[in-house]
């Protein structure tokens, strides 16, 4: 497929390495499903397109109009990328503490970065978004959090991909953000094989904003209970910023893969599930690659440096 | 035997400004009753009333959520620490 009508006709259909030489568990094979390999280099460029289409086709956008939504990054970036292919304009919620390159992006695709407060974190940017959105009908708001077509576009996408290419697979584990991927992917698997445990990694998220005053602040995606997260899910799992930097440098050292810092968390978490195993395949997911992280010296810089400076950025 | 809770900023304030206490119990609910005992403004903000986690707390046994292992009903070991953390958004 080297001739393409368009440059979204690239999103999806992402490789699945072989990474086994970093399981701590000879019998535990351990795959990672690359998804820096979508056109602006992240996972979400997958639920932009279906979000965006399921919106075309319900009515609830129209030609010219522009979108609002709430992002700590790579949503918007991949919002960006569809609606400068299909003409509409894009306003992004993003919490004013993301790596530059993160903001770099959105404004090369014309995207109109709004900022909100650091210290609130992604639940600030949801929170100032909603209000926008209350405030001003005209916009489309899109709303990953609450639609369906985030684990919609996995449960179509992804999670078919993984078992055509593994079917072997007995865990599938990845990051916990607005828990589209979880969601869409396990339950896709565990319908072709209700045993495959299904297991989530967070960023101790809840120590690093410090803006919150009270639990009536906390929030979880709806989607998460929509789609019967608390059953779905086998195990969740913190991983804190030096063992997601630690993973992060191995993937580049020991396989050679350049992902982002969620993709080191992510590996931290199919790790723990492969010493956990007696045995089996652990499939796991990069959700970026490296580039957009480069500012943040998680290659190059001291380890004790750049785990001094994580509370201060969102990454995941 | 007494294991280490480490405390969110938003719930210091009701432990005398620390971050990190000591608790007691062999099970997360007990650990989160004594918790209550020694902090009594905690109490209903962890557990609610009816003796279930609040909807926006995590806590975790060793940085595993005490959901997806025995709840409440986990069993604690003399040298974990138990974290709670409020829920928050990703993506």
């Amino acid at each position: 497929m080297a001739r393409l009508d368009s440059i979204l006709d690239l999103i999806g259909d992402t490789p699945l390495v072989d990474v086994s030489r970093l399981s701590p568990n000879p019998r535990v094979r351990l795959l990672i499903k690359l998804e820096g390999q979508n056109p602006t280099g992240s996972v979400k460029d997958r639920i932009a397109l279906a979000m965006v289409e399921a919106a075309e086709r319900d009515g609830t956008l129209r030609p010219g109009q522009t979108i609002l939504e709430p992002s700590s990054g790579n949503t918007g970036i991949g919002l960006a990328l569809v609606c400068r292919v299909k003409g509409y304009g894009l306003k992004v919620v993003l919490p004013e503490n993301v790596s530059v390159e993160r903001r770099q992006l959105l404004e090369i695709f014309g995207a109109e970065v709004v900022l909100s407060p650091g210290a609130e974190g992604s639940n600030g940017a949801v929170r100032m978004a909603e209000k926008l959105a209350a405030d001003t009908p005209e916009y489309a708001f899109l709303y990953q959090y609450g639609n369906p077509d985030n684990p919609g576009g996995h449960y179509r996408g992804t999670g078919p991909e993984i078992w055509r290419d593994c079917p072997e697979v007995t865990h599938f584990v990845a990051g916990l953000g607005t828990s589209g991927t979880l969601m869409g992917v396990g339950r896709y698997l565990k319908e072709q094989n209700p045993a495959v445990q299904v297991w989530a990694v967070e960023p101790p998220a809840g120590e690093l904003v410090q803006g919150l005053r009270s639990l009536d602040e906390g929030y979880i995606p709806p989607v998460f209970r929509d789609w019967g997260g608390p059953e779905l899910l086998d195990r969740k799992l913190i991983v804190r910023p030096r063992e997601s930097i630690e993973w992060t440098r191995r993937l580049l050292d020991e396989a050679g893969i350049f992902g982002g810092l969620s993709s080191g968390a992510a590996m931290a978490g199919a790790a723990r599930a492969a010493a956990d195993a007696d045995e089996g395949v652990g499939v796991t997911l990069a959700p970026d690659g490296g580039w957009k992280y480069l500012s943040t010296g998680a290659w190059t810089d001291p380890l004790d440096d750049v785990v001094e400076r994580a509370p201060r950025i969102i990454y995941l | 035997m007494p294991v280490e809770v480490r405390l969110p900023t938003m719930f210091r304030g009701d432990a005398a400004g620390q971050a990190s206490v000591k608790a007691n119990g062999g099970t997360i609910g007990e650990v989160l009753d004594d918790l209550v005992r020694q902090f009594p403004r905690l109490g209903g903000k962890i557990v609610t009333d009816d003796g279930t986690l609040h909807r926006f707390v995590n806590v975790y046994c060793n940085d595993e959520d005490v959901r997806y292992l025995d709840k409440l009903d986990t069993k604690l070991a003399d040298d974990d620490i138990v974290t709670i953390l409020p829920a928050v958004a990703g993506g």
